[in-house]
């Protein structure tokens, strides 16, 4: 396929990439960007561990090609955050203790930023409906609830980073 | 840190480490103990490794202190979300009497760690942690010797705080553990080992801490295998059969090798594209036309618990105690029971992912490994190379349950790696994962008993065919009972694909089928079933088991089925000593299940890490739903149907109960035991009791799902 120069903004900075637009932006995102914290798991948006934000919407970035992002604002788990301090959500994941081998834990986290920027304060049942179709293997979901629950109160209280 | 190669050997000498050994058979209880597994761990010792090797008994194989303090602790042991990251440190800086910041994890690397033959078995902490808490208490009182030297007092005027030694009536005369080391190997030993601390010497063993490695998780920068990428670095698609039981007839890959920057190798059965961009390598390798002989087994989900009955076996008594006669004489009521359980995956979130580099004729493979070592030996017996030529790296694991026990991704790895001369990325697929899984086996139970007038169990005979033995025998106290494990003839293999070690392997379909027909026995009697089993109980560790869970349930005994949907199971495994309660409401017009709120409890002797041990029963409730009410692989023969998340169920939030309570009986003093898996092995027993008491229906077939629950909804008188 023939390449297209591409223009987004990633994690806050403007961003220019020729590549093959077809290409899935999962993948240029880890291969390309080194942005290794959106992780592969099931290739066909069924889990959730690849979720980025794009224009404030949650997506699964597995199932996107990156010739549909022109344009866009994008946010990954390593733009969550400024360089020292954690956001709300990722110091709520820590503090309760949110996750055990990680590795759905960034895009639980990009799921729950997601819901939270739509939905600042979800009752429990929301976020249970909002955060479904993300997989954990290690069942720290119920902690997941929780800590959602605490970034969610803490971004209302106006601590938003 | 350099490695002796000598230490390799298998150990035949009686040495003085012998002697600290049987301390630590006595510590654990008297089980018959190897290093590596406990009497219950057969399948995992009969893994076809390579060869075993001993644990290194010096103990700077495990330690080394830089002369800034920093305590680096080596061990083979990987992380994939248990925690040992955060509980060995607790250990090893109570041992030495160190601040447990200044402790730092160096795991799962071949030539920086002392051998270790894998992280499963729940055995990190109640076995390995042995070896490196003794290491640590030679390595503090060889520097208290050393110390004594440099300060001209005897040992016993010397004192140590946070790493520093000083004289106990003069505190300003000191010599820190770095200011001794300068970070070089110890070249003293004891000739005496002196003892590891008891429990009123800890003070961060038994203290309640978070991940260590939680903010490196959140912010997404710890690294798993997938996350690595070296120049020149190529991502590998290989060639997949349709079925397990099907060999490559023919293939034609020039349309593939068309391909931009597409590079094909082969090596007999193994055929892989090569890309440095994944898209264009998964896009190469459906352009492969490949001629597979036929698969002509007839067997499928369905079909596989007759096949099992009938497949060509061997029997094993685990156990027999009086006479199943006799049992039966006495017995009011007999009841015989048929249990069965599917297939069921490991399904990490991170598939098996490796990467291999060689340099010459030498190979570092990077790899989602739970046995680097396991890997290594597999990896020099292919390439029929020295050990010291292969280095294998686990990084962080995103998830084992055992699955990661097997590493043909590694293999694979290496073998393209050296083909294509360059450095390859095999990163599983999702569908790929659950083609190459080792399955828990699908396994039948039967079960035949018998009750006295009084509600005592009389008659017991139990007999598991392809679970495995673990968990298998009976917990209650029968006069008259046998427990018969039927196994895979040698050199017959049962199942249409591999099957291994899945979370506690064997216990959860043991209990489960044990745990279900003590409840239908419980009914018979007419006697509430947590009563029932401490009626039938004499093991007093079972019993405080219990007796903590109804308590923390704030349970009321009532005789089932309730309709209230509690239901409740309990066991042994790796150990430990758990029961777990759990309420459910069952919609009666769709067979679907709801869990309300869970009680675990454990006596699992010491506990390290009280918060990472409660991690561990909450994620073994949460995961354990999914084999009791929802995985199931689909398989034709060697075809495994299941290939994705759509079709292959895993729990999810909305079934998660609103609270799940642990209650871990206080047991500083005793020896640690296993804290990984063993409540997940209640969870199939603890559901089928809990639907049954809900609405009456019992369900003996596991995954239990909304299908089967109204089939026996409708099957009741």
């Amino acid at each position: 396929m023939k390449e297209e120069s591409i223009q987004f903004t990633l994690n806050g900075k403007k961003t220019e990439i020729t590549i093959d637009p077809t290409l899935t932006l999962l993948w240029v995102l880890r291969d390309q960007f080194g942005l290794t914290g959106t992780k592969y798991s099931c290739g066909s948006g069924y889990c959730g561990a690849c979720t980025i934000i794009i224009n404030n919407e949650a997506v699964r970035s597995c199932a996107m090609k990156v010739g549909e992002i022109s344009g866009s604002e994008i946010i990954t788990i390593e733009g969550l955050s400024n360089k020292e301090k954690l956001h709300p959500l990722q110091k709520a994941f820590v503090e309760k203790d949110a996750l055990q081998c990680g590795f759905c834990t960034p895009g639980m986290i990009m799921n729950a930023y997601g819901l939270l920027l739509n939905n600042p304060e979800p009752t429990r049942e929301e976020i249970i409906e909002g955060m479904e179709d993300n997989l954990c293997r290690c069942g720290a979901h119920i902690r997941i609830i929780e800590a959602i629950q605490a970034a969610g109160q803490e971004m209302k209280g106006g601590k938003k980073s | 840190m350099k490695r002796n190669s000598k230490k390799r050997g298998l150990a035949t000498t009686k040495d003085k480490f012998e002697i600290k050994r049987r301390d630590f058979l006595t510590l654990l209880g008297g089980g018959v103990m190897v290093y590596f597994g406990t009497g219950n761990s057969s399948e995992l010792l009969a893994m076809p490794l390579a060869q075993r090797r001993e644990l290194s008994k010096d103990y700077n194989a495990f330690l080394r202190i830089d002369e800034d303090g920093t305590v680096h602790c080596h061990t083979g042991k990987i992380e994939m979300g248990q925690g040992p990251i955060t509980s060995l440190p607790q250990q090893i800086a109570d041992e030495l009497d160190v601040d447990l910041e200044s402790v730092k994890m160096v795991m799962g690397d071949t030539m920086l760690c002392p051998y270790d033959a894998g992280t499963w078995g729940s055995l990190t902490t109640r076995e390995f942690s042995h070896y490196m808490r003794a290491a640590g208490a030679e390595a503090r009182a060889v520097l208290l010797q050393l110390a004594s030297e440099q300060l001209e007092v005897p040992v016993e005027d010397l004192g140590v705080n946070k790493g520093v030694i000083s004289i106990k009536a003069n505190p300003k005369k000191k010599v820190s553990y770095g200011e001794l080391t300068k970070g070089q190997r110890i070249e003293r030993f004891m000739d005496e080992k002196p003892p590891v601390k008891d429990h009123t010497q800890f003070h961060y063993v038994g203290q309640a801490l978070l991940h260590s490695d939680g903010v490196l998780k959140v912010r997404g920068k710890a690294e798993f295998t997938g996350d690595l990428k070296l120049p020149g670095m190529v991502y590998a698609k290989v060639l997949r059969p349709p079925s397990h039981l099907s060999k490559l007839l023919s293939v034609d890959y020039s349309e593939a090798e068309k391909l931009e920057g597409i590079e094909v190798v082969r090596d007999e059965q193994l055929l892989a594209v090569l890309h440095e961009l994944p898209d264009k390598a998964e896009e190469a390798l459906a352009m492969i036309k490949a001629e597979y002989s036929p698969d002509d087994l007839d067997v499928d989900h369905h079909s596989i618990f007759e096949y099992l009955l009938n497949a060509p076996s061997d029997s094993q008594e685990v156990r027999s105690s009086g006479n199943l006669e006799d049992g039966k004489a006495i017995s009011e009521e007999i009841i015989e029971s048929e249990f069965h359980d599917g297939y069921v995956a490991h399904s990490p979130i991170e598939a098996h992912t490796a990467l291999a580099n060689w340099e010459g004729a030498k190979v570092t493979v990077w790899a989602s490994a739970q046995s680097p070592f396991g890997l290594q030996d597999e990896i020099a017996r292919t390439f029929e190379m020295e050990l010291d030529d292969v280095r294998v790296i686990s990084p962080f694991l995103g998830g084992g349950f055992g699955g990661k026990i097997y590493h043909p991704q590694g293999i694979e790895a290496a073998r393209i790696a050296k083909l294509a001369q360059k450095p390859v990325m095999v990163a599983y697929t999702r569908e790929e994962e659950f083609f190459m899984d080792y399955f828990r086996p699908a396994a039948v139970v039967k079960i035949k008993s018998g009750i006295t007038k009084e509600g005592k169990i009389a008659l017991w005979d139990f007999k598991q065919y392809f679970a495995g033995n673990r968990g298998s025998d009976t917990i209650y106290d029968v006069p008259n009972a046998k427990t018969t494990g039927i196994r895979e003839k040698r050199g017959t293999p049962v199942h249409p694909f591999p099957t291994g070690a899945w979370r506690a392997p064997g216990n959860n379909t043991n209990t489960f089928a044990r745990e279900s027909q003590v409840d239908i026995l419980a009914e018979k009697a007419g006697i509430d079933p947590v009563q029932f089993r401490l009626d039938n109980l004499a093991d007093k560790k079972m019993i405080a088991v219990i007796e903590a869970l109804a308590e923390k349930f704030d349970y009321t005994p009532k005789v089932g089925p309730s309709g209230r949907g509690i239901g409740m199971a309990c066991g042994t495994d790796a150990g430990t000593w758990v029961a777990v309660m759990i309420e459910v409401k069952v919609d009666a017009k769709t067979g679907n299940v709801q869990p309300i709120r869970a009680v675990c409890s454990q006596d699992m002797g010491l506990c390290v890490n009280p918060q990472g041990s409660i991690l561990q029963a909450e994620s073994c409730v949460t995961m354990g739903m999914g084999y009791a009410l929802s995985e199931d692989v689909e398989f034709k023969g060697g075809d495994v149907i299941t290939s994705n998340f759509d079709s292959y169920q895993l729990p999810l939030f909305s079934w998660v109960p609103q609270t799940i309570d642990t209650v871990i009986l206080d047991r500083q003093d005793q020896a640690p035991q296993g804290g990984g898996e063993p409540a997940i092995i209640c969870m199939g027993g603890a559901l089928a009791n809990a639907i049954f008491d809900a609405c009456g229906a019992r369900v003996y077939q596991m995954p239990m799902t909304p299908e089967r629950i109204l089939e026996a909804i409708k099957g009741q008188p």
